[in-house]
C-alpha cells in the first residue's frame, strides 16, 4: 500500500510539474518534451488504477504519434514564439484574475463535494469484475456492443477529418511526370520493338 | 456474456445518410471534380430519401430508443430533422452556381455538408452526453473545413481557423461540464439523469457542470457573450457556406440546447433559468445595437442571427412546453427567411464579381423590382412586422415568456426588436429611395429565383394557413416533455 501511495504521489507530482513546464518553458521544443513526460506519468497513473490497456495506448498513441507530430510541426514551422508571447504581460492581470476566480470556484466545489446516495446506484456497471476478464477484453466487450453507436460515429468523425485534410491541403501540381503502372504493364513487345534489316554500311 | 439485440430501426434514416455519404464519396473520387453538380443533386436526393425514411421509421407521436439508449427518435427530433434537411438541401442548391463561378469546384463540398447534416441529426437525437458530443463534433469538424474551403483566399482560411480554434475551445468547455455532471450524478444518460435529479437537493458541482455545458452550447448557437466568432466567420466564409451556417446548424444547436436543458435537467429549471435569461437578453440587445453601423451585409446578417438566437432562447428560458413550442416555431420561420435572404445576397454580383456592401443594394427597386420586393418581405418579417411570418415567431416566444412570468425578458425583447427594426428598415429605404450606384447583374440563376420565390411566398402567406407548423411544433414540444 505504501509503495502504491508513494508511486501515486510521484507520478501525480511529476505530471503536474511537467504540465506547468509545458506552458512555462521558453523553447517550444522543450514544451513538447515536457508534454511527453506528462503523458508518461499519466500512463503510470493508469497502471496504478489497474487500467494497463489505457496506459499502453496512451504511450503508443500520444507519445508515439501525437507528440512526435507536434515536434515535427514545431521544428518545421518557422514561428516566432517570442513575438507570440509579447502580449503576455499585458494580459497577465485579467488572465490572473480569471484564474483566481476559477481557483476559488474549484475550491468551493471541492469543499461541498456531495455525492447523492443514488449516484453509486445509477453508475453503469456493464463490465464484469476484474478477476474474470482482463481490462482489454472488458473494453472490447462494451465498445463493440453497448457503445457501437459511438464507435461508428467516431469513425465518421475521423472520416470527415480525413476528407478535410485532403480538401485543405492536397494540390494537383502541373507538369509532374507520374509513373503509369497500368500503361507500363500493358506494353507489348510488338508495339515498341521493331526489327529492322540494316544494309551493310548503310546505317539505320 | 448474454446476447442482447441491438435496436437499429429508429436510426435507419441516419444509417442511410451515412452510407449515402460514403457512396457519394466514391462517385466523386471516380469522376473527379467535374461531378460537382451530379454529387450535389445526389446529396439533395439522399436528403429527400432520408426525410421519407424519417416519416416511415419514426412518424409522429412515437418515442423510440436505439443503440442501447444512446439515440432517441421522437417527434421533437423529427421536427428538427426535417428542417435541418431542408436547410442543408437548400444550402447545397444555392452553392452550385457560386462554386462554379468562383473556381472552387470541389466535389467534397456537398459531401461535407452531408456529413455535417448527419452530425446535426445525431445531435438532435442524442440521448446521452457522449452521443451529444460525438454528433456535435461531426457537425463542427465538417463546418470548419467548409469555412476554409476557398483555401487560396486569406479571408476564408482565416474564418476557418478562427472558427476551428474557438470551436475547439467551446468543445473543451462542453466536455469539462459533461465530466462534472458525470462525476456528480454517476451517469451520462439523459433518462437516468432526469430520474436521479428528481430530488430537491442539487450539488454545487452539478451546477458548475451545467454552467460549463451551457457555455459550450451557447458558443454553438452564438449567443452573447460567446458570439465573438460569428461576425468574422460569417464575413470571411464563402457566402453559400455562411447561408448554411446561419440556417441548419443554428437550428440543430438550438434544438439540442432545448433537449439538454429540458430532458435531463427539467426538474431543476430554476437552477439554469437565469443563465438562459441572461444570455437571451444579452443576445437580443447586442444583436439590435451592434448591427446598426455595419456596412457589410454578411456581417449584418451575423449580428441579426445573434439577435434571433436571443429571441429563440426566450422560449427556452420559459422552460415550459409552450416555450419550447415557441422556440420550434421561431426557428422554423427563421430558417426559411434566412435562406431566402442569403439567396438574394448570393445574387448580388456586379460585373460577375460578388459584392457584399449594404450600399450596393441602393436603388434595387429600379433595377431588380422582384428581388427588391422579396428582400423587403424578408426584412419586414425579420423585424417582426405583422402579418408576416417573423411576427408569429416572436409572438409565440413572447407569449411563453409572459406565461412563465418573465415580464422583464418579454419587455426587453419587444424593445430590442423595435431597435432592431431600424436596420432592417434601413435596407428597405436604401432599395426604394436611393439612386442605384452599381447595377447588379441580371439575370439571376434559376435555382436562386426558385428559392427566393418559395421562401418569400412562405414568409408572406404564412398567416393564412399556419396550422400545420403550429400543430407539428406543439406535438414536438409535447413529446420532449413526455420523454
Amino acid at each position: 500500500m505504501v509503495i502504491q501511495a508513494l508511486s501515486f504521489y510521484m507520478f501525480a507530482a511529476i505530471t503536474v510539474a511537467a504540465g506547468v513546464m509545458v506552458i512555462a518553458s521558453r523553447n517550444p521544443v522543450y514544451s513538447v518534451l515536457y508534454l511527453i513526460l506528462a503523458f508518461f506519468n499519466a500512463a503510470g497513473l493508469f497502471v496504478l488504477l489497474g487500467a494497463e490497456f489505457l496506459a499502453m495506448i496512451l504511450v503508443v498513441v500520444y507519445v508515439g504519434a501525437v507528440a512526435v507530430l507536434f515536434l515535427f510541426v514545431v521544428m518545421m514551422l518557422d514561428i516566432n514564439f517570442v513575438q507570440l508571447r509579447e502580449g503576455f504581460l499585458q494580459y497577465l492581470p485579467i488572465g490572473g484574475l480569471i484564474g483566481v476566480i476559477l481557483l476559488i470556484e474549484l475550491g468551493l466545489v471541492a469543499g461541498t463535494w456531495l455525492l447523492g446516495p443514488e449516484v453509486t446506484a445509477v453508475a453503469a456497471v456493464p463490465i464484469l469484475p476484474a478477476d474474470q476478464v482482463s481490462n482489454t477484453e472488458a473494453i472490447g466487450r462494451v465498445m463493440y456492443t453497448k457503445y457501437v453507436y459511438l464507435f461508428q460515429a467516431s469513425g465518421l468523425v475521423l472520416l470527415v477529418a480525413m476528407i478535410g485534410a485532403i480538401v485543405l491541403t492536397l494540390r494537383q501540381r502541373e507538369g509532374v511526370r507520374k509513373q503509369s503502372i497500368a500503361a507500363q504493364n500493358a506494353r507489348r513487345r510488338e508495339d515498341v520493338v521493331a526489327t529492322v534489316k540494316v544494309p551493310t554500311g548503310g546505317g539505320v | 456474456m448474454e446476447a442482447t439485440t441491438l435496436v437499429l430501426m429508429p436510426a435507419i434514416p441516419e444509417i442511410f445518410l451515412a452510407c449515402a455519404g460514403m457512396a457519394l464519396l466514391m462517385v466523386g473520387v471516380f469522376i473527379g471534380d467535374r461531378s460537382l453538380r451530379l454529387v450535389s443533386w445526389l446529396a439533395v436526393g439522399s436528403f429527400v430519401i432520408t426525410a421519407a425514411l424519417l416519416y416511415v421509421f419514426t412518424g409522429w407521436g412515437g418515442r423510440e430508443l436505439a443503440f442501447g439508449g444512446l439515440f432517441v427518435a421522437d417527434s421533437f427530433a423529427l421536427f428538427a430533422k426535417l428542417f435541418i434537411l431542408l436547410g442543408s438541401a437548400v444550402a447545397i442548391i444555392l452553392s452550385m452556381d457560386y462554386l462554379e463561378r468562383e473556381h472552387t469546384v470541389r466535389f467534397e463540398y456537398p459531401i461535407l455538408i452531408l456529413f455535417a447534416t448527419l452530425g446535426m441529426m445525431m445531435m438532435v437525437s442524442a440521448n446521452s452526453l457522449i452521443s451529444l458530443y460525438v454528433g456535435l463534433e461531426l457537425q463542427s469538424l465538417a463546418l470548419y473545413v467548409l469555412a476554409a474551403i476557398r483555401r487560396d483566399t486569406i479571408r476564408s482560411t482565416e474564418a476557418g481557423l478562427k472558427y476551428f480554434v474557438l470551436g475547439a475551445l467551446s468543445s473543451g468547455m462542453l466536455l469539462y461540464g459533461s465530466s462534472m455532471i458525470y462525476g456528480f450524478t454517476g451517469s451520462v444518460d439523459f433518462t437516468v439523469l432526469a430520474n436521479s435529479l428528481a430530488g430537491d437537493e442539487v450539488s454545487v458541482g452539478l451546477i458548475v457542470g451545467i454552467v460549463f455545458l451551457s457555455v459550450g452550447l451557447a458558443f454553438k448557437v452564438s449567443a452573447v457573450p460567446f458570439h465573438m466568432w460569428t461576425p468574422d466567420v460569417y464575413e470571411g466564409a464563402p457566402t453559400p457556406v455562411t447561408a448554411l451556417f446561419a440556417s441548419a446548424p443554428k437550428f440543430a444547436a438550438v434544438v439540442l440546447f432545448c433537449r439538454v436543458m429540458v430532458e435531463p435537467f427539467g426538474n431543476i429549471v430554476d437552477q439554469w433559468q437565469q443563465i438562459i435569461v441572461l444570455i437571451s437578453i444579452g443576445s437580443m440587445v447586442l444583436g439590435a445595437l451592434a448591427a446598426i453601423n455595419q456596412t457589410n451585409i454578411k456581417r449584418l446578417m451575423a449580428y441579426s442571427s445573434i439577435g434571433h438566437m436571443g429571441y429563440a432562447l426566450i422560449g427556452l428560458a420559459a422552460g415550459s412546453e409552450i416555450g419550447i413550442r415557441g422556440v420550434l416555431i421561431y426557428m422554423a420561420i427563421y430558417i426559411v427567411m434566412n435562406l431566402g435572404t442569403f439567396a438574394i445576397i448570393l445574387c448580388m454580383r456586379h460585373q460577375g464579381r460578388m459584392v457584399e456592401g449594404i450600399s450596393d443594394l441602393a436603388g434595387l427597386s429600379k433595377t431588380h423590382p422582384m428581388m427588391a420586393v422579396a428582400l423587403t418581405i424578408f426584412m419586414f418579417s425579420m423585424a417582426g412586422i405583422p402579418p408576416l411570418a417573423g411576427f408569429f415567431g416572436k409572438l409565440y416566444v413572447f407569449l411563453a415568456a409572459i406565461e412563465a412570468q418573465l415580464y422583464t425578458l418579454a419587455v426587453i425583447g419587444v424593445v430590442s426588436s423595435v431597435v432592431g427594426a431600424f436596420y432592417y428598415l434601413r435596407i428597405v429605404k436604401l432599395m426604394y429611395f436611393d439612386e442605384p450606384v452599381e447595377i447588379l447583374d441580371r439575370p439571376i440563376p434559376r435555382e436562386m429565383g426558385a428559392v427566393i420565390t418559395i421562401s418569400g411566398l412562405f414568409t408572406l402567406l404564412f398567416f393564412l394557413w399556419p396550422a400545420p407548423i403550429l400543430n407539428a411544433a406543439a406535438q414536438a414540444a409535447a413529446s420532449l416533455f413526455a420523454g
